[in-house]
């Protein structure tokens, strides 16, 4: 039987108090790595668990870790990735909001065995809530010497401060986040050196996502043998899935990590709407290939959804049902990513640009033939020769829906209007 | 706290005072409302940075506003899973409510429409924010249940300027 622990706070009348958080247990890993760890030892047990970053890209976490220099002059710092920005996903803001010393005792443990005295948690702005209850959750742990001079009485100086993002989904890329830490555009760094060895003011850093960080402590208390018995070996874990659309019963669930992703949508999340079938689902975030009805047998795993030419991203899972035109899907998800491109490298500026251009005028009855060609070749252009990932996101994305869906693309053109108007 | 001490404070939290801009720049336009360059130039000088790093952040991020805006910003999320809960009617209803486009201020100044990407709150699509609150699976009647009671406060609010404000001949 699978026990939630993520999210077993989340619920409770007072999850954000600091008293909640002991009362379940809370500030025990902290202890536990202080008291009995060295640090090189917690990225041990991190690596252990093969535990995997869920902001998107799935890379292992103890490993990035470990690519942190041992001897260095230079301060080492801790971010946070809580810029949340991927459309359909949510689960770092319930964190936040309900269970924010989650955090802050992830961060601690991760900055002790990082070796940094200092973390920064980007949160985006709009997330106001979440913001202030972190900010309460710091000042408590402070006061109880969670956090500060000497954590728990040990020679561990750990603080954490909050920055407040202004709305940039760029912010969500690792290079461009540190570049809007240092107070500039957002714009993403040319990679190598990567954040581990020249990061924030040209100092090793590691940056994680909210959910692979909140895991952390987990692992600490019951091992990684426990963490790696969730779901599959090379891809486990608790996880967290951010189900929205057209279903039943949307909301985040905490389950294995491989669950089918048809018992997500069906079971857990209730199914369609009264009337309506599931024609296909995004699995994490508009970045994510859709997968058209029939694949739904798909483990939510980073290598089953990667094999399936698709991908867990931040299991930002979106139904979509046989009411909705997937041209207006795919010309939503393709004027998102030309809105929130950076500027900064010309495939993803211009090509965005121009496949918009030409999606409005298909999905208005205006397209030409030709058009669907022309918006083959952008994603080709776009893909693999941009600076980030943003261009590529959005490359695969588009890609799918005219590779699965490209009968509704060619009624646009041929019947010169939307075939579900 | 005054403006500069908020922004010294926030400054104290970084090696590198350029790094406080972007909570400088929130401080400062929720003390004016909005951020006109005469406020742009007086954060730079109050961090001792170039000005045109504060014009670069003010007009790269999208919750910075170098115009002014209505007392209530009506932020309607209309990404994909806002859209496919029904976001673009709640769009057409505001719209005729309201007697102006997206992107426009009523004349009476109380409110800005905007159509947002992904709030992050798509479990209670379609979702609006307003200030700092999110509003969540709205639908007309409610849409309409919330611009009454934001009308509502507006006028409170007038009242308590009014009897506050100093009255001629005192």
């Amino acid at each position: 039987m699978f026990e939630p622990v993520l999210l077993k706070n989340v619920d409770l009348p007072d999850g954000h108090l600091l008293s909640s958080y002991e009362a379940g247990g809370g500030y025990q890993a902290l202890r536990k790595v202080l008291g009995e760890c060295t640090p090189d030892e917690v990225v041990e047990l991190v690596k252990q668990s093969n535990l995997r970053g869920r902001g998107g890209a799935g890379f292992p976490t103890g490993m990035k870790w470990s690519f942190v220099p041992k001897r260095t002059d230079r301060p080492k710092y801790l971010c946070c990735n809580a810029d949340e920005g991927e459309p359909g996903t949510f689960k770092d803001r319930i964190i936040m909001e309900r269970d924010p010393h989650q955090l802050i005792e992830a961060l601690a443990v991760s900055g002790y065995a990082i070796g940094a005295e200092v973390a920064y948690v980007y949160v985006r702005g709009e997330y106001v809530t979440a913001i202030r209850r972190l900010e309460q959750a710091i000042a408590e742990a402070h006061e109880k010497g969670y956090l500060g001079t000497g954590v728990l009485g040990s020679d561990f100086n750990f603080a954490v401060h909050i920055h407040c993002g202004a709305g940039a989904y760029i912010c969500g890329e690792e290079t461009a986040m540190l570049e809007s830490l240092e107070g500039k555009r957002a714009q993403p760094r040319l990679k190598p050196p990567f954040p581990a060895v020249a990061g924030l003011y040209a100092s090793p850093t590691v940056i994680n996502n909210v959910e692979t960080l909140a895991c952390v402590p987990h692992i600490v208390m019951r091992g990684p043998a426990w963490f790696r018995g969730i779901g599959p070996d090379k891809s486990p874990g608790p996880k967290l899935y951010c189900v929205s659309g057209q279903v039943r019963k949307p909301g985040l669930y905490e389950l294995p990590m491989g669950i089918p992703l048809r018992e997500l949508v069906e079971d857990h999340a209730g199914g369609p709407l009264p009337g309506r079938k599931v024609k296909a689902v995004i699995p994490g975030g508009v970045s994510a290939p859709v997968i058209p009805e029939p694949g739904l047998e798909i483990g939510m795993d980073f290598d089953s959804l990667a094999a399936a030419g698709s991908m867990l991203g931040s299991a930002g899972v979106i139904v979509i049902d046989d009411s909705t035109c997937m041209v207006k899907v795919a010309t939503r998800i393709i004027e998102f990513f030309h809105h929130e491109s950076c500027g900064k490298c010309t495939p993803c500026r211009e090509g965005l640009n121009w496949a918009v251009k030409v999606l409005r005028r298909v999905e208005a009855g205006e397209g030409a033939p030709g058009d669907l060609e022309q918006l083959d070749m952008l994603c080709k252009g776009i893909f693999g020769n941009t600076f980030c990932a943003l261009g590529d996101g959005a490359a695969m994305g588009l890609r799918a829906a005219l590779k699965h869906f490209r009968d509704e693309f060619v009624a646009h053109i041929e019947e010169r209007r939307c075939p579900f108007h | 706290m005054t403006m500069r001490e908020e922004i010294e404070a926030a400054a104290a939290r970084y090696p590198d005072r350029r790094s406080a801009l972007m909570p400088a720049l929130l401080i400062a336009q929720r003390e004016h409302g909005h951020l006109p360059g005469p406020v742009l130039e007086e954060v730079a000088d109050i961090l001792g940075v170039e000005r045109i790093w504060v014009y670069e952040l003010a007009t790269f991020y999208t919750l910075f506003h170098t115009e002014p805006i209505g007392m209530f910003h009506l932020q309607l999320c209309d990404n994909v899973s806002c859209m496919l809960c029904g976001s673009e009617d709640l769009l057409t209803h505001l719209e005729a409510r309201l007697g102006i486009k997206k992107g426009e201020t009523t004349p009476d100044g109380l409110f800005t429409l905007s159509t947002v990407e992904c709030l992050g709150a798509c479990e209670m699509a379609p979702v609006m924010q307003v200030g700092d609150d999110y509003h969540g699976n709205l639908d007309v009647v409610r849409l309409d249940a919330l611009l009454d009671s934001l009308r509502a406060a507006a006028g409170r609010f007038a009242r308590v300027e009014h009897a506050s404000a100093p009255q001629p001949g005192e």
